[in-house]
């Protein structure tokens, strides 16, 4: 057989295989499936109920989303020790999203499919959450989203237990002008949460006279900030509107402080630093300087004592507690307090049950909004403090009413 | 028929039966999605085995090509899944003020985003590669100028997010060419698709390792001086490959957006484009079944071992790509080539076919 024959046969051979894959095609776009939306299949045989944690546990953000983890798994042994959901102990299957996003959506696959957990818990940026949406909703199943985050999305199978923009970015907003300020430098990562935070910050700003002097993002993970503290230094703005992420943050502030700025001649209101990274930057830098969370692990509840308490004893005596944890804590009890609500795992019954669900959470109680399967959450402005803790200085009182898309607000028109 | 010819064709048969009959029998629907995303890896170490194995031409940048496919198909999935004058859900979301972008607008069209998911890497490719070998740049300083390009690509998509989806990339795919892509059956579509995409490109690559293109290359990555005497351009030699190459990586790129659903600058940076490179140096760069078994193994290796042990895959793959480089430089594929050396060496010396003749200069 000459060889020219020997590869005219594979092409054929190539050739009916393509055509026998393209012979069984399924459903087109618009077509219902004939069952229709699909709902996804929940493994509730025997006496135990599995549910995923999708946390980072190597690369960049392994710091922040470790602590996290740490959080679910101290939530899933109270309950269990408790007696469990439904009489069912959790069984958790911990995956790592090495965060990488599309490893984020493989492992998301990997704990519906394979696993055919009850709910997944976990991810921390907005990107892995964009990436692992699309597998949720394909599947039906439901994950609890527990951190701070830009808002403008609303999925069925997402309930967000962390703050969205309504919740943090504009009441920050609300205590600057409050004190004053008319004038903002921003300076952000460069990535999906500071750049659309920064258009919520612009277009409010507009609206309440405070002038934007400028607005400078850096790579993730970028540590050259020289530059930046200088133009700060040179515009002169009343406040600092800081949406860095991460290490950048260690070296944005001691540039800051290198280039003679303090909390006291110009403030940094600072969004992504909680008591965990507070400890990674260094007191010495940060005394004085602002956050807005919802939780700090100095707030004073009950709930509160309690978690930190236990954290500590699981975790060790050193270890802070900090806002995405408290959130992370909470959703584990709220997924159960809904499962119990709906007496039933399946996701359409849990979701139907959500509407009001409320929790004592660390943070105070906490409510779920239905429609938005958000929550209501207090914000609270903090003051970073030398001893590395952040000390509530100022609080919206009652818990504010989710609005992700924030339409209740008329500045904010045109965002979305 | 000779017995080294009979043999590529009996292995390319059995991988027929194995992509297209064994495969989506055994595997479950998840398994078989992993499976078609380490395939569309492969496709890009077929490219590289051409580029590096065959033309010395280490290309540490491949995620750039494999990006521009990728964004070609995706851009094209979300403006079908748009309709006819809708927008991009995220668009609307992180603000274009309502306009869809220029270049934007020919995506639209399912021709022109097939073609241009091979003619964007390709031309570019072209491109880069008349600049860099006319000026017979090589070695060390091609591979750090094809990794910065990759690098410069991933920042750039960053910096753009109302156009491009910044650092979520572009994700929540609903239909692929009118289909949807929540059904199961039409995920194994996909899949059969990406299997036959990865027969195509191996069976093309083989035809040009074996034609007298295929000679010449060779001849340039061992001695690019000999061949310019001959007579030869080895710039246009080299340019072919690279632009091949290219192609294949956008052809991989493009392919795994429906396959995982998924594409960011996060997929074409510079660590995914050294990722690339390893999984087709372990296998073996100079032959074609190492390269894609390579990266096939490699990607496998990663989803088992990270849900293992989490944080150790990262070392471990740096391990396996040291152990590679510095004791089998030809990848695992060369391991018959030293055993049956070492068995015959005594009878009848033979140099090993295809490796790379010159293992320890610079790639």
């Amino acid at each position: 057989m000459p060889i020219a024959r020997g590869y005219r046969l594979a092409s054929c051979v190539l050739a009916l295989a393509t055509a026998a894959a393209l012979s069984g095609c399924g459903a087109r776009t618009g077509e219902e499936n004939g069952d229709g939306p699909a709902a996804a299949t929940i493994d509730t045989s025997g006496d135990t109920i599995k549910v995923g944690l999708l946390n980072s546990l190597s690369g960049t953000m392994a710091i922040s989303e470790v602590t996290v983890r740490d959080a679910l798994m101290l939530a899933i042994e109270e309950i269990n020790a408790d007696g469990g959901v439904l009489g069912k102990r959790i069984e958790p299957i911990g995956e790592d999203g090495a965060s990488d996003w599309p490893t984020f959506a493989e492992k998301a696959g990997k704990l519906i499919q394979q696993d055919q957990v009850a709910a997944v818990f976990g991810c921390w940026t907005s990107a892995s959450r964009k990436a692992v949406l699309p597998v949720f909703e394909q599947h039906g199943s439901l994950l609890f989203y527990p951190v701070q985050y830009e808002g403008l999305e609303q999925s069925p199978n997402i309930f967000y237990t962390g703050a969205t923009t309504n919740q943090q970015i504009v009441p920050a907003l609300d205590y600057l002008r409050e004190q004053g300020v008319s004038s903002l430098y921003l300076v952000g990562s460069d990535y999906v949460f500071p750049r659309t935070a920064n258009r919520i910050i612009s277009a409010y700003a507009q609206a309440h006279g405070i002038e934007i002097v400028g607005e400078d993002y850096a790579p993730l993970g970028s540590t050259e900030f020289a530059t930046i503290a200088n133009k700060v230094e040179a515009a002169g703005a009343d406040a600092v509107f800081n949406t860095l992420n991460g290490d950048s943050n260690v070296s944005f502030f001691k540039e800051y402080d290198a280039a003679g700025l303090t909390a006291d001649t110009m403030p940094v209101l600072s969004v992504s630093i909680a008591e965990e990274e507070v400890k990674g930057i260094g007191t010495q830098y940060l005394t004085g300087q602002l956050t807005s969370w919802n939780y700090y692990q100095t707030t004073d509840s009950p709930a509160n004592e309690d978690f930190v308490a236990a954290y500590q004893a699981a975790y060790g005596a050193d270890k802070p507690t900090s806002d995405p944890m408290e959130a992370a804590y909470t959703s584990v009890y709220l997924w159960k307090e809904m499962v119990e609500q709906a007496g039933s795992f399946e996701v359409a019954d849990v979701r139907a049950a959500a509407d009001g669900i409320t929790f004592d959470a660390p943070e105070g109680t906490v409510t779920v909004h239905g429609e938005t399967q958000h929550l209501y959450k207090t914000n609270r402005i903090g003051r970073i403090e030398a001893d590395g803790t952040i000390s509530e200085i100022w609080t919206s009182g009652e818990p504010i009413e989710p609005d992700p898309y924030l339409t209740g607000y008329d500045w904010a028109e045109g965002l979305s | 028929m000779t017995r080294s010819r009979l043999l590529p064709l009996a292995g390319f048969a059995l991988t027929a039966v194995a992509l297209f009959a064994v495969a989506p029998a055994v595997l479950s629907d998840f398994r078989l999605s992993l499976l078609a995303r380490y395939l569309c890896f492969a496709i890009v170490a077929v490219g590289i085995a051409l580029a590096w194995g065959r033309g010395g031409m280490l290309t540490l940048g491949q995620g750039l090509f494999f990006g521009l496919g990728g964004y070609a198909m995706a851009m094209h999935l979300k403006l079908a899944d748009a309709g006819p004058d809708g927008l991009p859900d995220f668009m609307l979301l992180y603000g274009t003020g309502g306009e869809l972008p220029w270049w934007w607008e020919p995506f639209r069209s399912p021709v022109f985003a097939l073609a241009a998911v091979l003619v964007l890497p390709m031309t570019l490719a072209a491109l880069i590669g008349f600049l860099v070998f006319r000026r017979r740049v090589r070695g060390a300083y091609f591979a750090i100028l094809s990794q910065a390009l990759a690098a410069a690509f991933a920042l750039l998509l960053i910096g753009q997010q109302a156009t491009t989806g910044g650092t979520n990339g572009l994700t929540n795919f609903q239909g692929f060419f009118g289909f949807a892509l929540a059904d199961p059956l039409n995920k194994r579509m996909v899949y059969f698709v990406i299997a036959a995409a990865l027969l195509a490109v191996l069976l093309i690559t083989r035809q040009l390792f074996h034609s007298r293109y295929g000679e010449l290359l060779v001849a340039v990555r061992d001695s690019e001086e000999r061949v310019r005497f001959l007579g030869y351009d080895p710039a246009l030699v080299k340019l072919a490959a690279y632009t091949v190459s290219a192609g294949m990586a956008g052809l991989a790129g493009a392919l795994f957006v429906p396959a995982v659903g998924i594409i960011s600058p996060a997929l074409i940076g510079i660590v995914p484009s050294i990722q690339f490179v390893i999984g087709a140096a372990i296998g073996g760069r100079a032959s074609l079944a190492g390269a894609a078994l390579g990266a096939i193994a490699v990607a496998w290796a990663q989803t088992t071992l990270s849900e293992e042990f989490p944080a150790a895959w990262t070392y471990f793959q740096a391990g396996l790509f040291i152990a590679v480089i510095a004791f089998l430089p030809g990848g695992l594929a060369s391991l018959r080539h030293h055993l049956t050396r070492r068995r015959t060496r005594a009878t009848r010396p033979r140099p090993p076919t295809g490796t790379p003749a010159a293992e320890g200069a610079p790639a």
